[in-house]
C-alpha cells in the first residue's frame, strides 16, 4: 500500500487508540469509535484508506453479515483481508476495519443498504455484492423502493462489477444500471414487497417452475458435468418490458451451479437455505477476484457462525442455538431453519435499532410454530403474544431469556431473537461468537 | 351481513398497500368474528383484478408514495369500493390508504393528486415526519375506549364538515390539528398502525358490529388489553 498523508495517518492512528480504549474498558467491539474519530479529524479518510486496494461491499436488508464474511473467508486464499466482521456498517466502520489492517491488499466491507451510495462514492470499490431488498425497520429506515433507486443512481456510469440476486426483483431493479452485473439466481421466498414491478408499477408475474436436477445430488467437492440450467422464480412484468435478468449462476437446492454448469455441493456448516444463497453470492464474488469456486468453497466451509449468529450457547445442559431475525423476511428464512422437533424461545424488542414500530410482527406466518413448545419473552413480549394469540399459536410468555431457557428440559433448543434482543442474549453469554 | 350467514373481508391491494403489517387488520377481524361463531371468507383483491362489491368489510392499508399514487388510481378506475360504499359496506383506510379516501393527497414532491373522494378530507405533505406512539381519546358518539397505535407519514389531513374526527391526539400527531383520523357513516380512516384493530379491539368489534347489525357478545381480550395497558402506560404521561 502506498503511504497515507501525515493528517490521514494521523487520524487513522488515533482511530485505532480509541477502538482499543472501547475494547478494554467493555464499552464495545470497538469498531465505530476509532473510525468516528478518524472521520473527524479526517472527512477524506475513507477514500484514501480505500485507494489501491481491491475492495468488495456487500450490501442488503438480510444477510449482510454472513455474506461479509463467507466472501472474507474467501478471499483470504488471496491475501490479507480487511473487513468490518462485527457488522459495524456505515462510513464509521469502515474506516475502522481498513485503518486496522493498513497493509491488507483486499477489502470486503458491509455497507447499511442506505448509506451504500455514499460508500461506493468514497471507496471507488471495484465488486459489489447485493442480495435482497425487504420491508425492515420502517420507523427509521424508510421506503425500499427509494433505496433500490438510490442505488440505481450511484451505480449508473461507475466501473463497477456488481453480483446480484436475480431472483429479487427490487434488486435487480437497483442493480441493472451498473455497467457490468454477474446475475445469481439466488432466490428469494419473500414475495411480498415484490408483486409489483419497480419500473411501472404494473403486476409481477411469477412463474415458480419445478426443478429436479439430472442424476440426483452427489455429497463432497465433485462437480457433475453440465447440467440442465434450472428454470425457478421467473419473473417478468405484464405491462413493460422489466424482467428477470438472465442468471450465469444458480442456486439449486443444495448446491451451487457456476457459470460453465458445473454443479458444486455447498455443505456448509451454516444451518438453512439463505446461508445457502449468501454462499452462492460469495462464490461469484470470490470468482470475481479471480479465485476459483474450488479455492473457496472449501473456506465457506469453514465458517460456523457470525458474530453470534448460529451460535450455540450452553448453561446447566441447556443447549441454546441462537438465530437473528429482524424482520418478516428474516423471520421467514429463521423458520427454515429451525429444527422441528425442538422448543423455541422467540424474544422481540422494539429498540432504535430494532425500529420501534412492532406492526411488521403482523406480516410474519407464525402459524408453522404450532405443535411444538413455543417461550416468547423480550421487551416488547405482549405485542408478539397477541400476535401468536391471533395466529393460534399456544405459547407460553416468560420474564427473560434466563428463564425461558431454564423452563426447558436438559437438552437443545432454538432461540429467534431480533437485533437488540440478540445483542442482549448474547451479552449474557460473553458475546459469544 | 349481505346476504347468507357469510362474513366477507375484503382486503383491498396487498401488492400495493400492506407494508405496515396491515395484514394485521384482517387478521383480527378473522378471529373475533370466528371466536363470535361467524363463519368469516376474506378476499384479496390484488391491484390487477377488479374490487367486488359484495364485501361486508373493506381493509385498505399504507405504504410507500407510488403505490399510493397507483391504488388511488386503479381505485377510481374500477369503481368497485365506491359501488360497495353505497351500498353500505364497511370500511377501514389506514395511512396512506386513510389519505387515498380524501380529494386530494401529496404526491412523491409533495404535488397534489386526486383522491377518490370517500371521505371529506383532504390530505398534504407536512413539514417533517410523525412517527411513533399515538395515543388519544376516541370521539364519545363511537362508545370505545381510548386508541392506541404507531403513526409513521408526513401527512397533514384537513377534516372536511362531511365527516367527524375519529380522536383527540393525548399523543402523536396524527391529522396534525390535534385529532387523528376520522368517520362518516361506516367508513373508517385512521393514520395508526400498530395495526390499528390489534391494539384497538373496541375498533374492530365498531366495524364488525356494523356489518352484522347486531350487538355482539364479549369475547376474551386478556392479551388485547395487557398490550393496550403496557402501550398507554408507556405513552401516557404519568399520573402524579
Amino acid at each position: 500500500m502506498t503511504q497515507l498523508p501525515l493528517r490521514a495517518q494521523l487520524a487513522s492512528a488515533l482511530g485505532r487508540t480509541a477502538a482499543t480504549l472501547s475494547r478494554a474498558t467493555g464499552r464495545g467491539d470497538g469498531s465505530v469509535i476509532g473510525g468516528r474519530i478518524g472521520l473527524a479529524l479526517e472527512p477524506d479518510l475513507l477514500s484514501q484508506l480505500a485507494r489501491d486496494r481491491r475492495l468488495a461491499l456487500v450490501s442488503a436488508t438480510n444477510g449482510k453479515t454472513t455474506t461479509t464474511r463467507l466472501i472474507t473467508s474467501a478471499l483470504q486464499e488471496l491475501g490479507d483481508v480487511a473487513t468490518n466482521a462485527f457488522g459495524a456498517n456505515m462510513p464509521a466502520g469502515h474506516v475502522s476495519a481498513l485503518a486496522s489492517a493498513k497493509d491488507a491488499p483486499y477489502g470486503v466491507l458491509e455497507v447499511d443498504e442506505k448509506y451504500l451510495p455514499a460508500v461506493i462514492d468514497a471507496t471507488g470499490a471495484g465488486v459489489i455484492a447485493l442480495m435482497n431488498l425487504s420491508r425492515d425497520q420502517m420507523d427509521r429506515a424508510g421506503e425500499i423502493w427509494l433505496l433500490a433507486q438510490k442505488w440505481r443512481r450511484a451505480l449508473a456510469g461507475k466501473n463497477t462489477h456488481v453480483i446480484a440476486n436475480a431472483d429479487d426483483p427490487l434488486v435487480a431493479w437497483g442493480a441493472s444500471t451498473a455497467a457490468r452485473v454477474t446475475w445469481v439466481a439466488a432466490g428469494q421466498p419473500w414475495k411480498e414487497d415484490s408483486w409489483c414491478c419497480p419500473e411501472c408499477g404494473g403486476p409481477l408475474d411469477r412463474k415458480g417452475v419445478d426443478y429436479t436436477p439430472p442424476g440426483g445430488h452427489v455429497a463432497g467437492a465433485a462437480p457433475l458435468a453440465m447440467v440442465p440450467r434450472p428454470v425457478e422464480d421467473d419473473w417478468a412484468c405484464r405491462e413493460c418490458s422489466f424482467r428477470r435478468p438472465q442468471p450465469s449462476w444458480f442456486l439449486d437446492d443444495d448446491a451451487v451451479i457456476d457459470p460453465r454448469g458445473q454443479r458444486w455441493v455447498l455443505d456448509l456448516q451454516l444451518p438453512g437455505r439463505a446461508n445457502r444463497a449468501n454462499a452462492a453470492i460469495a462464490l461469484a464474488t470470490a470468482e470475481a477476484f479471480g479465485l476459483p469456486v474450488q479455492a473457496a468453497l472449501p473456506r465457506l466451509r469453514e465458517v460456523r457462525s457470525v458474530a453470534g449468529r448460529y451460535t450455540t450457547v450452553e448453561r446447566d445442559g441447556r443447549r441454546a442455538r441462537l438465530l437473528l431475525a429482524k424482520n418478516p423476511a428474516g423471520w421467514l428464512e429463521a423458520f427454515d431453519v429451525l429444527d422441528r422437533s425442538l422448543p423455541v424461545i422467540l424474544s422481540v424488542n422494539a429498540q432504535g435499532p430494532d425500529g420501534r414500530d412492532t406492526s411488521w410482527l403482523w406480516d410474519v406466518d407464525y402459524r408453522v410454530l404450532r405443535g411444538r413448545p413455543v417461550f416468547v419473552t423480550g421487551e416488547r413480549m405482549l405485542d408478539l403474544a397477541l400476535r401468536l394469540d391471533v395466529a393460534n399459536v399456544p405459547f407460553q410468555l416468560v420474564a427473560s431469556f434466563e428463564q425461558a431457557l431454564a423452563a426447558q428440559p436438559p437438552g437443545k433448543v432454538d432461540v429467534i431473537a431480533n437485533y437488540t434482543a440478540f445483542q442482549q442474549i448474547r451479552a449474557e453469554f460473553d458475546r459469544a461468537v | 351481513m349481505q346476504s347468507d350467514s357469510i362474513l366477507r373481508l375484503v382486503w383491498i391491494y396487498p401488492d400495493l398497500l400492506s407494508t405496515y403489517g396491515d395484514q394485521g387488520n384482517v387478521l383480527v377481524l378473522e378471529q373475533r368474528a370466528q371466536r363470535r361463531g361467524i363463519p368469516v371468507q376474506t378476499i384479496h383483491v390484488r391491484s390487477a383484478d377488479p374490487v367486488p362489491d359484495s364485501g361486508d368489510i373493506y381493509l385498505i392499508g399504507g405504504g410507500e408514495d407510488r403505490p399510493q399514487i397507483l391504488a388511488a388510481e386503479r381505485l377510481r378506475r374500477d369503481g368497485g369500493l365506491h359501488r360497495a360504499v353505497a351500498r353500505g359496506a364497511a370500511l377501514l383506510a389506514v395511512c396512506a390508504g386513510y389519505q387515498i379516501m380524501g380529494s386530494t393527497f401529496g404526491g412523491e414532491e409533495g404535488q397534489p393528486v386526486q383522491g377518490i373522494g370517500l371521505l371529506d378530507i383532504a390530505s398534504g405533505r407536512g413539514a417533517g415526519r410523525a412517527v411513533g406512539e399515538l395515543a388519544g381519546e376516541a370521539d364519545p358518539a363511537l362508545g370505545i375506549p381510548m386508541l392506541t397505535g404507531f403513526e409513521n407519514h408526513m401527512g397533514v389531513t384537513r377534516l372536511g364538515p362531511g365527516v367527524r374526527p375519529l380522536a383527540r391526539t393525548a399523543v402523536g400527531t396524527g391529522n396534525g390539528d390535534g385529532t387523528e383520523g376520522c368517520y362518516a357513516g361506516k367508513t373508517i380512516g385512521t393514520y395508526l398502525h400498530g395495526p390499528a384493530l390489534a391494539r384497538n379491539p373496541g375498533l374492530a368489534d365498531l366495524l364488525l358490529t356494523w356489518a352484522v347489525g347486531a350487538q355482539l357478545p364479549p369475547i376474551d381480550d386478556s392479551w388485547y388489553d395487557r398490550l393496550r395497558q403496557e402501550r398507554l402506560t408507556a405513552v401516557l404521561p404519568q399520573q402524579a
